[in-house]
């Protein structure tokens, strides 16, 4: 019963007019930013984030959410549509969808992919206000230890199951941790690394270096090598699938849910893994596999469907433990921060307006999205058509102004263009920057809890290893780790990822 | 394969992790490093900063065995241009105002592409400014001024 009170709060609060209004302009902006090619929804959410601040707290985070939810699905229609992805995770999406636009069915694959997006975003909505409370009750008898290994864990296998080399993927981390460090340390009130400015001694801010790698060092990247774009755009009128496509697609978007449920909960994986395991079961399964790569609806509503439950369920770890499950989730932590909220299990109870309310604008937003895109499909398509060089002077400009905004000063600007310096470097050496932005988010997090733990233990690094839940996530690090770098797995990542 | 260790993906990055890695040693050498019972702010810098070099030499060995080539091309024009671009908003933001911070950002922005059209540019740049003092300055009401002499 208890679950229908909290739900109850939940929608109380987010069907409010004006938390409906901040959701509408969050799924509309997301989506408006992130059918842009080349723009992946943690670029966008980076941009979009500083109109958020003089927001209430919970409304910018059903702002925030909002724009995740459009972004992802906007990076769809642009997989579809033109065969850009724009994150990972939509590489999958590409493969099928790209082929259906071919065909002349770009309308029921983009319509399949809402509808795939909100049966996973419904069921997801509930997985998380039924296993929110417990998890979060379990949260609560955390200690430093607990907590400095269950980062390490995540950490571990953001970076274990990122894209491409994996020991760069592990530097990256450590470096994203050292990043971190950057400022004033907490117990001796020494600025570290601040290099005589005295801005730095606060620290980097993380849009900063989230606009510079995502942003900046994207377009610089698309600049030197542009790619070639053709829309299919003449035939999408039908969005709506047919009862035949429907019917194919229900199991796919049953397991595709279930698969990204899965995953999503595990902290560190991104959301490109749980899209790949879905195609690759829907393509076993199959009766036909060979329809697979030539446009098979199947092969658009598994994986999207759990690309977006992968999406949803981030938000429990991130919610109930205070810990980013990816980096998009290091934004949306980093955004409740500067509400002055401290993220943790204590959120719950504390704010229970803000969790419940953010829940259930997650089913509102993805039903948005469905309504939204219907009759904005247009629009949309029109906006694939606009050439590159008049987009990326306004991804500059939404991006200058934004990081201006978050503290008045013309230094993170500076900043952010080092920041898009690096981040191009970092991307023609193929060194991942999603792990490094979890990392730099956690790093001050997992030194407070390694110093405690420490200080807790009178300096013997075993209590990682007697406490039991502690020594479980251990034991999980080693054993993903393990896992990973077996030859035989290695090569499959390889093809997958690669 | 050949691949000149001067564009050699795994080779460069291993660089890279080495010197960055020094370098975060190098600074914090004088910062008290503290024991395991009570870390002093040395500590975890210090232990990152030889993780880092450690994946770094990996990195370098692997790379020397088995090459990995750069793709792509280095696109120095937008590199220099577009960052410049973002460095002449915070100054113009501070002595000049909003609006012509702006308009230098969309200008100096679009020289980084490979096409510059001058009158679709001035159109962007009026067009977006409006927009901009519209959704920022009086719809989120951003405090800065739109013009500021001296």
């Amino acid at each position: 019963m208890e679950l229908f009170n909290n739900l109850i709060l939940g929608f109380s609060v987010a069907l409010s007019l004006q938390n409906l209004w901040f959701c509408f302009i969050g799924v509309f902006l997301g989506t408006l930013i992130g059918v842009l090619p080349g723009i992946g929804p943690l670029a966008t959410i980076a941009m979009l984030l500083p109109i958020t601040f003089n927001v209430a707290p919970v409304s910018a985070l059903i702002m925030l959410a909002g724009i995740y939810y459009g972004a992802q699905y906007g990076g769809s229609t642009t997989a579809i549509l033109v065969n850009l992805p724009g994150e990972t995770s939509a590489v999958v999406t590409c493969i099928d969808g790209y082929q259906m636009a071919r065909q002349g069915r770009a309308g029921p694959a983009l319509g399949i992919a809402a509808l795939g997006s909100f049966f996973a975003g419904t069921v997801c909505t509930l997985l998380i206000a039924l296993a929110g409370p417990p998890l979060a009750e379990m949260a609560l008898k955390f200690g430093a230890p607990e907590y400095f290994s269950l980062m390490l864990m995540g950490l571990v296998t953001a970076a274990v199951l990122a894209h491409g080399d994996m020991a760069k993927s592990l530097a990256m981390t450590a470096l994203g941790l050292l990043l971190g460090v950057v400022g004033t340390d907490v117990n001796s009130g020494m600025a570290r690394f601040s290099f005589g400015f005295p801005e730095l001694t606060d620290g980097i801010g993380f849009v900063v270096l989230a606009v510079g790698v995502f942003a900046i060092g994207e377009i610089v990247s698309n600049l030197g090598d542009p790619e070639e774009r053709q829309v299919f755009t003449s035939k999408v009128k039908n969005l709506w699938p047919s009862k035949e496509d429907l019917k194919v697609s229900f199991m796919p978007v049953v397991r595709g849910t279930a698969i990204g449920a899965f995953f999503g909960v595990l902290p560190g994986t991104g959301p490109a893994i749980a899209s790949f395991s879905s195609y690759m079961i829907e393509k076993k399964v199959a009766k036909d596999p060979s329809r697979f790569g030539r446009g098979a609806i199947e092969g658009v509503a598994g994986p999207e469907a759990a690309n977006n439950a992968d999406a949803q369920t981030k938000f429990i770890p991130t919610l109930t433990l205070g810990i980013p499950a990816s980096a998009v989730m290091a934004l949306m932590l980093g955004a409740l921060t500067i509400q002055g909220i401290a993220p943790g299990p204590q959120v719950m109870t504390q704010k229970p307006d803000l969790f419940w309310g953010l829940i259930a604008s997650m089913w509102v937003g993805n039903l948005m999205l469905v309504v939204l895109n219907l009759p904005l499909i247009g629009l949309w398509v029109s906006l694939l058509k606009v050439p590159y060089r008049i987009l990326f002077p306004c991804i500059m400009a939404f991006s200058c102004i934004g990081i201006y905004s978050v503290n008045n000063s013309s230094f993170e600007i500076y900043l952010t263009a080092i920041f898009g310096v690096i981040g191009f470097v970092w991307l023609k050496l193929e060194c991942p920057a999603a792990p490094l932005l979890l990392g730099f988010v956690l790093g001050p997090l997992m030194e407070e809890n390694l110093r405690r733990a420490l200080l807790i233990s009178r300096g013997d690094p075993s209590v990682f290893f007697t406490r039991p839940i502690s020594l479980g996530f251990m034991i999980a690090t080693l054993v993903i780790l393990v896992i990973m770098a077996l030859p035989m797995i290695k090569k499959r990542r390889e093809v997958i990822t690669g | 394969m050949k691949v000149a260790l001067t564009n050699n993906k795994r080779f460069l990055s291993g660089l890279m992790f080495i010197g960055i890695g020094a370098v975060a040693i190098f600074i914090a050498r004088d910062y008290p490093m503290g024991s395991a019972l009570r870390m002093g702010p040395g500590y975890f810098p210090i232990v990152l900063g030889g993780i880092i070099i450690l994946f770094g030499i990996w990195e370098i060995i692997i790379g020397t065995l088995k090459p990995d080539e750069v793709k792509g091309n280095w696109s120095l024009r937008a590199l220099i241009v577009l960052p410049l671009s973002a460095v002449i908003f915070g100054i113009l933001m501070e002595k000049a105002g909003f609006i012509p911070a702006l308009i230098a950002l969309i200008f100096a922005s679009a020289l980084a592409g490979n096409e510059f059209k001058f009158w679709e540019v001035a159109v962007l740049a009026v067009g977006l400014t409006i927009a901009c003092v519209g959704l920022f300055i009086y719809g989120l009401g951003l405090p800065y001024p739109l013009l500021q002499g001296h």
